[in-house]
């Protein structure tokens, strides 16, 4: 739902980065985004299409890559993938415990951009 | 011509600087000695319940305020005043969460060097406020009985920043098939650190509970109050 704030955010990022490196255009934007984040690529490929009309980074294709949600147990630390709705599935598959922390999964990241 | 592809390195977090001022926030809250609560769930399952519930439990000991980040609408905001305690409203603009800013914004209305305790009532939704830091020292949600008991299971982010549950609504237990030990066990499963405490804004059942815990972790910062 907040695409758009997000969208902004990495626009700017990117024009500044751009800038920097005195680049004629932004090709493509590869992002690294929480499986557990709420958002649609689609929307934000047309947010972002609406955002950067007119600078260095229109027509820039967006290039995500979703993290996968992991989890850490809380008695032995053994990490393992989140299962979503589930009941059977977030055991430890070291211990068998059942009390576990959510450490990955959320969050937005701009990993680099393909310049002319 | 150079009209090859380069390859730009960024490595950038998109929410670092609200990451920042959050901090920022949190640090400067703490020497005012005002603790900050931000309070997040559904529409309809209770904040602005339990925040009045609060508002009649605390105010002859805390020195309370409250900003209201829920829609564009003063209802909430006169029900608290109505309750006797300051109350600015957010002007949100139609957006989906809070974020740190947005309540540094809030607080201008409030005169924080007066508060003990400054409750925030999120935007009503477990998705979008779970992934903005609002500078809040504890994060608080609701689960309401009605809106059943495999909420964690979908909203598992929500769940696991959360340092306290309240689950309100207790009264309607009878209505549902809410299960509370199966809801706690899916809790557990992603944050076994939460507290977990069962209330009814409308019988006042475990409200002492609520305020007991609120009273504990918003004293921390009060000095010489023998806490
Ligand atoms: N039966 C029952 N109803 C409750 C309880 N707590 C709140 N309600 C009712 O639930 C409705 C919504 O309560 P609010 O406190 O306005 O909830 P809210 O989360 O602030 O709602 P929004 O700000 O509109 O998202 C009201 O009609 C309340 O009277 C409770 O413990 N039991
Ligand atoms: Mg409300
Ligand atoms: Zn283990």
């Amino acid at each position: 739902m907040h695409e758009l704030p997000v969208i902004e955010k990495i626009l700017k990022v990117v024009l500044a980065h751009a800038a920097k490196h005195r680049v004629k255009r932004v090709v493509a934007i590869h992002l690294e985004v929480g499986e557990l984040s709420d958002l649609e690529e689609q929307w934000m490929q047309h947010y972002f299409d609406h955002l950067s009309k007119g600078s260095r980074a229109e027509k820039a294709r967006l290039v995500i890559e979703r993290i996968p949600a992991r989890l850490q147990c809380a008695q032995c630390h053994e990490t393992f993938l989140f299962v979503t709705v589930s009941d059977e599935g977030n055991v430890c598959p070291v211990c068998a415990a059942t009390d576990c922390r959510l450490i990955a999964g959320q969050g937005y990241f701009i990993k680099n951009l393909e310049a002319l | 011509m150079s009209d090859e592809i380069r390859l730009i390195e960024v490595k950038e977090e998109i929410f670092a600087d609200n990451r920042k001022v959050a901090d920022d926030l949190r640090a400067s809250l703490q020497k005012e000695k005002t603790f900050l609560l931000n309070l997040m769930a559904s529409p309809g399952s209770g904040k602005t319940s339990l925040i009045v519930k609060t508002i009649a439990g605390l105010s002859s000991e805390i020195r309370l305020g409250v900003i209201e980040a829920d829609i564009d609408s003063m209802v909430d905001a006169e029900t608290v005043v109505k309750a006797g305690v300051p109350a600015v409203q957010l002007r949100t603009g139609g957006f989906c969460h809070v974020d740190a800013s947005m309540v540094n914004k809030g607080l201008e209305g409030l005169a924080v060097e007066d508060l003990d305790l400054v409750i925030l009532e999120n935007v009503g939704n477990l998705v979008c406020p779970a992934e903005f830091d609002t500078g809040a020292h504890k994060n608080a949600m609701i689960l309401s009985v009605p809106e059943g008991d495999d909420k964690p299971l979908k909203y598992p982010l929500m769940f696991s920043i959360c340092d306290v549950l309240i689950v309100n609504k207790l009264d309607y237990m009878e209505f549902s098939d809410f299960n509370l030990e199966k809801m706690r066990e899916r809790v557990l499963r992603l944050n076994p650190d939460i507290k977990i405490i069962p209330v009814s804004c409308r019988t006042g059942e475990g409200i002492e509970n609520w305020l007991e815990w609120l009273r504990l972790v918003s004293g921390q910062f009060a000095v010489g109050s023998g806490r």
